[in-house]
């Protein structure tokens, strides 16, 4: 069921995010006529994933038999608790007291 | 080749400590062994890089020699089911998520989902955006029972994680510190690259409803239930700058 409420909600807001768009589609037109054809060429084949490079393989796998983390990479400067169970989930910044699916 | 021999070739390829499978010649009816092992090798290596070409965020996150190792878990665990390599890895954030060596970092399967659906949306079929005339002519009524189609390669995915922080971070140099907040990402492609958006409170509940065929009215509503506060007017703004937009049904 359409409240009279949520109906003025929607109108208003179509037409506050539109009119906010207007004047730059033109911009956005030539943006793209720039682009067009000349994707920077590293960063083109990083969007498109493996098998759209040729890359040499003579290279050596070095499959252990265990495994373990080396100090390397972002993931070591990025300090963030547990959220697995509700009693761990992080307070933020915003009032959020919904409980997001992980997979979505 | 022979079934069994095939059954053989195959559980030799990706387990070194295997045999050579028997009865494998050059060519030349010489013994095949030391060829056999190049191959393997090149297979495994082949797989690997393919892994660790296909999720940049997780290499950034944890690094590319890390990634390496754990990718040679993966492909042992899960050889690709289709010889289309850029579609390579849709098990591994599950993967991840049972990788205890890596449990404490607990983002990785969510950031592994990200990578995955930017490859995707990257290979998304073209689409055009709506000229914003066509929405802004409809009436009020109208409107309400609208249908919003999205672009093909829109991407929704819901995290209890700071995903889109994480994102920025692993791949941006002057990023901040991931904020203690959950963020949903939406992926858009308005010209040829696809770029992850974190979305506004509420905005996940309202793309998905309108993925799900939802009219604009009911796609609201799940909005507002979602997140009372819901700013339709700043999800709209973000949909039509993405050109996320592409068509609009309206009932007859």
């Amino acid at each position: 069921m359409t409240t009279p409420t949520n109906k003025a909600i929607l109108a208003a807001a179509f037409a506050t995010a539109l009119a906010g768009f207007a004047g730059v589609a033109q911009a956005d037109d030539m943006a793209k006529e720039k682009c067009f054809g000349v994707s920077l060429a590293g960063e083109n084949d990083c969007a498109a994933g493996p098998g759209t490079t040729c890359a040499g393989t003579a290279k050596v796998d070095y499959q252990g038999n265990s495994w373990t983390l080396v100090d390397a990479g972002t993931c070591m400067t990025i300090d963030l608790p547990p959220m697995a169970d509700g009693s761990a989930r992080m307070g933020s910044l915003e009032a959020l007291d919904r409980d997001l699916p992980m997979n979505g | 080749m022979t079934h069994r021999m095939a059954e053989g070739f195959r559980a030799a390829l990706l387990d070194a400590s295997r045999p050579v499978p028997v009865g494998l010649t050059d060519g030349r009816g010489g013994v095949a062994g030391r060829r056999f092992a190049i191959y393997r090798n090149n297979v495994a290596v082949g797989l690997r890089d393919a892994l660790v070409e296909g999720f940049p965020t997780i290499e950034r996150l944890i690094g590319t020699e890390n990634l390496q190792g754990v990718a040679g878990v993966f492909l042992r665990q899960s050889p690709p089911d289709s010889p289309v390599m850029f579609r390579y890895g849709a098990e591994f954030p599950a993967f991840l998520e049972r990788f205890s060596p890596l449990a404490h970092l607990g983002y990785l399967p969510d950031a592994a989902r990200l990578d995955l659906a930017m490859r995707s949306a990257y290979h998304a079929a073209d689409s055009v955006a709506i000229a914003p005339g066509a929405l802004s002519d409809l009436p009020a009524d109208t409107l309400a029972s609208a249908r919003l189609r999205l672009a093909p390669s829109v991407r929704l995915l819901r995290s209890a994680w700071p995903l889109h922080d994480i994102w920025r971070r692993a791949h941006q140099a002057d990023a901040p510190e991931p904020r203690i907040v959950a963020q949903d990402v939406l992926i858009v492609r308005p010209v040829y690259d696809p770029q992850p958006l974190a979305l506004p409170a509420g905005g996940a509940a309202f793309v998905a409803a309108i993925l799900a065929r939802a009219t604009a009215a009911d796609a609201l509503a799940a909005a507002l239930v979602d997140t009372p506060r819901f700013d339709l007017t700043a999800l709209l703004s973000l949909l039509i700058s993405a050109q996320a937009i592409t068509d609009v049904e309206t009932p007859q």
